[in-house]
C-alpha cells in the first residue's frame, strides 16, 4: 500500500485529480440537463418540432445517450433479479431460461411496434410514456442477454468457494456480494458492452417510429436523421453521421474499455494474464489519488454505517427438513399453473391472431420468412468468405491485430442503419433491385461481429501449433485447410450466432428503406413486420413477430447449438 | 491457552452411511457405516483411494452434506448445518481472487459480525502468525502456490477453530514448499500456540499422514467402510528415515493394498460391476518397465517404488490394481511382483505388447468382453456408447460410470478390440485388429 503512494506523488496526483473531477462533474451537469428534457408534456400526434441545424446534434446526442443510460440501469436490475432467481430455484429455473431463450429470439423491434401505445397511455400527457416505449426497446436489446450471462456464471461459482463461503457461516446476502457478484462480473461486464454496442442500432431506430395513426418522433440522433431521410438532405445525414462516431468514441474510451479493463480484477484465475486489458481513464482514475481518497472515505463511512447497526444474530444453517408428500403436491401445482399458462397463452395468440387474419396468410408468412431466412444465410456467408481470410491474416499478425481489434468492436457498435439513407440514396439513383441491394444493409451492422471473433480466434492459434506445421513443410491452401480453418473454427462460430441473430433483427429496418417521398421495398418478413407497423394492424404485427422468433428459436436450437457443440468438442484448441 | 482436555470427545460419527441418488432413482452406496471419534488434542489422519468417499465424509463431519443415516456429534451436540467452530483448509485453496490477502483472512471473522478494528487486528495477528507478513496487500494470483497456501491456513485459524479440517491440504504443493508447511503447522500446534484442539486430515498420502498424524484411519472403497486404524506412537520432530517409522509406511502400504480377493490361484475376470481403475496405458507400461528393470528386477517394496517414481498414492494405486486386474503384477504384504505375463509384456516389442495385452484384457475385464461381443452380435457392427452406459448405471452413478466406461473404451482401442468415435459416442469394428477373438 505505501508504496503505491509514493508513484502516485511522483506523478503529479493533483494534475490528474483536476482531470478527473472535470470529467465526473461535466458528465453530471449534462445527465441532470438531459433527464430533465425527457419527462416534458407531450400529447399523442403532437410533431416535436427537429431542427435540421447541426449546431442542435449534441444536444440530441445526449437525449440518445440518456435513453442508453436508462435502458442500460433498467436492463442490470432485470439481471440481478431474474438471474438469481433462476439459478436459486431450481423450478423457477425450468421455465425462466427457456423463456429467456424465447425472448432473445423474438425481434427487438417488434417489442417496440406492440408497447408503444400501451406505453403512451401509461403516462398521459406527457412524452415519458414515448420515453418508455424506447428504452423498453433498447432495454429488451440488452437484458436477456445480460441475465442469461449472469445466469451462467452463477452456475458455475467454483465449489470450493461455495464450501467455503458456507463453513465460515457467510449470510445469503454477503454471499451474493463477497461471492457470487464478483464471480460473475467480468462476464456480465463484457456481455453488458458487446449488448450496449448492438443498443446504439435500437436506440437509433426507435426514436422515429409510426405504429398506425401514432407517428412518434423522439428528439435524438435517429430522429433527425429520419427528418433528414424525409427532406432529403444528405448534408445533414453527414453531420448525423460524424455525431455518432464521436458518441461512439466517447462510449468506448470513457466506459467501455475502462469497464472491462476494471473486470479484469475478478477474472477466475491464480495466473495473471499476459494481456490483460488496459485502459486510459482507468489508470487516470487510478491515479487521481485525491480522487480515490474520496471514494474511499466514502466507503469508509459507509461500512463505519454498516457496522453501526444491530447485528443480526448468526441465522442457524440447518439441513432442510421436508417431507417428500409436500414436495410433490408443490411440484405439480407449479407445473399444472405452468401448463395452464401456456394454454392459456397459446390460445390468445392463436385468437388474436385469427381475429384479422386467415389461414392463407399465416401460410403467406411462412413463405416471406423462408426468404428472409435465405437472405440472412446467403449474406452470413458471403460475409465468411470475405472476413475470414482477412481476419486470420490479421490475427496471425499480433502488431495488426492488437489495432485492428478494437476498430472492429467500434465499428460493430456503429449504428448501421444510419448509412442506410446513403445507400438508398445509390439504389434510387441507379435503379437497382431492391429484392438483392437491401439486402446487404441487413448484415451491414453484424458482418464486424465475425471479423472480430475471427481475429480473436486466429490470435489464439498457440505459435507450437503453427511452428509445428512449419516443421512439417505445410503452406499454402494446405497450411490454411488443415490448421488455420480448422482452428478458428469454434470462434467463427461464436461470431455468426452473434451475426445471425443481429441480423434478422436488422431485417425489419433493412428490408424497408425510403428516401424522401421514395420508398423501397425488399419481399420478406422483415418488411412484412414493418410495413403493418405502419398501418398499426397488430393481429398482422403479432404474426409476424410470432413466425420470425419461430424461425428464430428453430434455427437456434436445430442448427446454430449443434454446430456450436460440434465446434466445441472437435475443434478446441487446449 | 486453554488446556487441553484428552478425554474429552470432540467429534463422534456414531454409525454414519451415505448414499447419492442416480438417475434411475437409486441409490448408490458411498459410505457405510463409519464410526470414528476424535478426542481433544488428537490429529487423526483419514487415509483412502479415490472413491473411498473420504471428502464425502470431511463435508458430513463439517455440516456441508447431511449423512444419510447415522449420527454426527460435535462437543456433543449433533451437527445440523455448518458448524461454528470447525475450519476448513481445502486443498485447491479456495481463496476469492478479487479480494486481498488481509480481506479473505477477515472474511470468517465478518461473517461472524466482529466488528472492523478487531477483525482487522485479528486478521493481522493470524497473517502474521502464519509468516505471511508484508503481503496483507497482495492479491491471490500474486503469490506463489505455498504462500495461497499460508493463506488458506490463516483464514482458517484467524476463527480459532476448536477442530481444524484439512482436505488434501498440501498435496497441490510442490514436495519442499509442502514439508515446510507441514512443519510449521505441527510446529504451531505443538507449541500450543493455536487454540485448536484437533485437526482431522484427508489426505491419500501415506508418508504425510504418518508424519503429521497420531492415529491414522483407513477408508476401504466401494463402499466406503472403516479398514482398520493404527497408532502412530513416535514423538515429533518424526524422522522420515528412522526404522520405526519406515515400519508403520510399511505398514500401512499392506493394509491399503490388502485385497479381499485372493490374489493367488486362478485369475478370473473382474465383473461388471468391477470400478476400473482410471490407469492409462502408457503409465502401465512405464511402471512394469521401471520394475522390470534394475535394481528392482522384477520384485519391489512399494514404498520405496513410490518414493523413486515421485507417485503418491492417488496415482500409484489404480495402477497397481489395473495390473492385478489384467494379471500384469500381484502386490502382497506392501510388495509388488511382475508376473511372467507382466514380464513377456516388457519384454516385447511395440506390436507383439499389444497382441498382449489384447488377449488379457478380453479374459480379465468383463466390460471389454462384453463390449466387444456386444458389436461383434450387432448388425452393422456398430453400437453407442450409451447403451453400455445404462448397463453401468445400474452398478455406478452416472459419473462413475462414464469414467469406468472411458478406461475399458481406452483399454478396448489400445487392444484394437474396438474403435471409438468421440463425437457420435460410437462404438464399432471400423478399424478392426487382425485379432482373432479368444471367445
Amino acid at each position: 500500500m505505501a508504496m503505491v503512494e509514493k508513484n502516485n506523488k511522483k506523478n503529479f496526483p493533483y494534475f490528474w485529480d483536476v482531470v478527473a473531477f472535470a470529467l465526473v462533474m461535466g458528465l453530471i451537469t449534462v445527465l441532470a440537463w438531459g433527464s430533465h428534457q425527457m419527462a416534458v408534456p407531450y400529447i399523442p400526434g403532437e410533431q416535436i418540432p427537429l431542427s435540421l441545424d447541426p449546431v442542435h446534434l449534441p444536444l440530441y446526442a445526449l437525449r440518445t445517450v440518456l435513453r442508453m443510460v436508462a435502458a442500460l440501469i433498467l436492463s442490470f436490475a432485470f439481471t440481478f433479479v431474474y438471474a438469481t432467481v433462476a439459478a436459486k430455484s431450481r423450478r423457477a429455473e425450468s421455465i425462466l431460461v427457456p423463456l429467456l431463450d424465447i425472448l432473445q429470439s423474438v425481434p427487438i423491434l417488434g417489442f417496440l411496434s406492440i408497447t408503444v401505445t400501451g406505453f403512451i397511455a401509461l403516462f398521459p400527457g406527457n412524452l415519458l410514456g414515448v420515453e418508455m416505449a424506447a428504452i423498453f426497446a433498447i432495454f429488451t436489446s440488452q437484458a436477456w442477454n445480460m441475465a442469461f450471462s449472469f445466469y451462467q456464471s452463477l452456475k458455475t461459482v467454483p465449489k470450493e468457494l461455495k464450501e467455503a463461503s458456507a463453513l465460515f457461516g457467510l449470510s445469503p446476502w454477503q454471499k451474493f456480494w463477497k461471492l457470487e457478484a464478483p464471480f460473475a462480473t467480468p462476464n456480465l461486464i463484457w456481455n453488458t458492452m458487446m449488448s450496449v454496442s448492438g443498443g446504439w442500432f435500437f436506440v437509433v431506430a426507435s426514436e422515429a417510429i409510426t405504429v398506425g395513426k401514432t407517428a412518434v418522433t423522439l428528439p435524438g440522433i435517429g430522429s433527425y436523421v429520419a427528418q433528414a431521410i424525409q427532406s432529403k438532405n444528405l448534408e445533414a445525414i453527414g453531420f448525423a453521421l460524424l455525431t455518432m462516431l464521436i458518441v461512439i468514441l466517447i462510449y468506448d474510451q470513457l466506459l467501455f474499455r475502462p469497464l472491462v479493463a476494471w473486470a479484469e480484477k475478478f477474472k477466475f484465475e491464480l495466473t495473471e494474464s499476459q494481456d490483460a486489458a488496459e485502459s486510459w481513464v482507468l489508470t487516470l482514475f487510478q491515479r487521481a489519488h485525491v480522487l480515490r481518497n474520496f471514494v474511499k472515505a466514502i466507503g469508509n463511512n459507509w461500512s463505519k454505517l454498516i457496522e453501526r447497526l444491530p447485528k443480526l444474530p448468526r441465522p442457524a444453517q440447518n439441513f432442510k427438513e421436508i417431507s417428500p408428500l409436500v414436495i410433490k403436491i408443490q411440484g405439480y401445482t407449479w407445473y399444472g399453473i405452468l401448463i395452464c399458462g401456456m394454454s392459456a397463452g397459446a390460445w390468445t395468440l392463436m385468437s388474436f391472431v385469427m381475429s384479422g387474419v386467415d389461414h392463407t396468410e399465416i401460410v403467406h408468412v411462412f413463405m416471406l420468412g423462408l426468404i428472409t431466412l435465405a437472405r440472412v444465410m446467403v449474406l452470413l456467408l458471403l460475409a465468411s468468405l470475405v472476413w475470414v481470410p482477412l481476419g486470420v491474416i490479421i490475427g496471425l499478425n499480433p502488431r495488426l491485430a492488437t489495432k485492428v481489434q478494437p476498430l472492429a468492436q467500434f465499428l460493430a457498435a456503429f449504428p448501421a442503419n444510419l448509412f442506410f439513407p446513403v445507400a438508398v440514396f445509390f439504389l434510387v439513383r441507379y435503379r437497382l433491385s431492391p429484392e438483392i441491394w437491401t439486402a446487404p444493409l441487413m448484415i451491414l451492422g453484424t458482418q464486424w461481429y465475425i471479423l472480430f471473433n475471427v481475429i480473436a480466434g486466429a490470435a489464439a492459434i498457440p505459435t507450437d501449433l503453427r511452428e509445428a506445421a512449419k516443421n512439417l513443410g505445410l503452406s499454402g491452401w494446405r497450411l490454411w485447410k488443415h490448421l488455420l480453418l480448422p482452428g478458428i473454427i469454434p470462434s467463427l462460430i461464436t461470431g455468426l450466432i452473434t451475426a445471425s441473430g443481429g441480423t434478422w433483427n436488422a431485417s425489419i429496418v433493412a428490408e424497408v428503406v425510403s428516401w424522401g417521398s421514395t420508398t423501397i421495398t425488399a419481399t420478406g418478413l422483415g418488411s412484412y413486420i414493418a410495413q403493418w407497423t405502419e398501418k398499426g394492424d397488430y393481429p398482422h404485427i403479432v404474426l409476424g413477430i410470432a413466425v420470425m422468433s419461430l424461425y428464430v428459436v428453430f434455427f437456434n436450437r436445430f442448427f446454430w447449438r449443434r454446430l456450436y457443440n460440434m465446434s466445441q468438442t472437435r475443434f478446441r484448441l487446449d | 491457552m486453554e488446556p487441553l482436555h484428552p478425554e474429552t470427545d470432540l467429534l463422534n460419527l456414531k454409525n454414519v452411511s451415505k448414499s447419492f441418488k442416480k438417475s434411475g432413482g437409486e441409490e448408490h452406496l458411498v459410505l457405510e457405516g463409519v464410526s470414528l471419534t476424535i478426542k481433544e488434542g488428537e490429529i487423526v489422519a483419514l487415509l483412502g483411494r479415490s472413491g473411498s468417499g473420504k471428502s464425502t465424509l470431511l463435508r458430513i463431519i463439517s455440516g456441508l452434506t447431511r449423512p444419510g443415516s447415522g449420527e454426527v456429534l460435535y462437543s456433543g451436540k449433533p451437527v445440523t448445518g455448518p458448524v461454528k467452530g470447525l475450519a476448513m483448509v481445502f486443498q485447491t485453496f479456495a481463496l476469492f481472487p478479487w479480494f486481498t490477502v488481509l480481506e479473505n483472512v477477515e472474511l470468517g471473522l465478518d461473517a461472524l459480525g466482529v466488528h472492523k478494528e478487531e477483525r482487522k487486528r485479528r486478521a493481522l495477528a493470524a497473517i502474521d502468525l502464519i509468516g505471511l507478513d508484508g503481503f496483507e496487500s497482495a492479491y491471490p494470483k500474486e503469490l506463489s502456490g505455498g504462500m495461497r497456501q499460508r493463506v488458506g491456513f490463516a483464514r482458517a485459524l484467524v476463527v480459532e477453530p476448536t477442530l481444524l479440517l484439512m482436505d488434501e491440504a498440501f498435496s497441490a504443493l510442490d514436495v519442499l514448499t509442502a514439508e515446510t508447511l507441514r512443519t510449521d503447522l505441527i510446529e504451531l500446534w505443538l507449541e500450543r500456540r493455536i487454540p485448536t484442539k484437533g485437526i482431522l486430515l484427508v489426505s491419500h498420502n501415506i508418508e504425510e499422514a504418518v508424519l503429521l498424524a497420531d492415529r491414522i484411519v483407513i477408508l476401504g472403497t466401494n463402499p466406503g467402510r472403516i479398514l482398520a486404524e493404527i497408532k502412530i506412537p513416535l514423538q515429533h520432530p518424526r524422522d522420515r528415515e528412522a526404522p520405526a517409522f519406515r515400519q508403520l509406511v510399511d505398514q500401512v502400504y499392506e493394509l491399503m493394498t490388502k485385497r479381499p480377493r485372493s490374489a493367488a490361484g486362478k485369475v478370473e475376470a473382474v465383473p461388471l460391476s468391477y470400478r476400473l481403475p482410471s490407469a492409462p496405458i502408457n503409465q502401465l507400461a512405464g511402471f512394469m518397465e521401471a520394475l522390470a528393470a534394475e535394481p528392482y528386477n522384477g520384485r519391489a517394496d512399494l514404498p520405496e517404488l513410490a518414493d523413486q517414481m515421485g507417485f503418491d498414492v492417488e496415482e500409484l494405486f489404480p495402477l497397481l490394481e489395473a495390473l492385478e486386474i489384467l494379471s500384469f503384477a500381484r502386490t502382497e504384504g506392501g510388495d509388488v511382483e511382475l508376473t511372467p505375463s507382466g514380464k513377456s509384456y516388457v519384454d516385447s516389442d511395440i506390436l507383439q505388447r499389444k497382441v498382449i495385452f489384447a488377449e488379457d484384457v478380453i479374459r480379465h475385464v468383463a466390460l471389454a468382453a462384453h463390449i466387444r461381443h456386444v458389436i461383434d452380435e450387432r448388425p452393422g457392427n456398430r453400437a453407442p456408447e450409451d447403451r453400455f452406459l445404462r448397463e453401468l448405471e445400474d452398478f455406478f452413478s452416472e459419473e462413475e460410470a462414464e469414467r469406468v466406461l472411458q478406461v475399458a473404451i481406452e483399454w478396448g482401442r489400445y487392444a484394437e478390440h474396438f474403435a471409438y468415435e468421440e463425437g457420435s459416442g460410437i462404438l464399432s469394428l471400423e478399424n478392426p485388429a487382425s485379432y482373432t477373438s479368444a471367445l
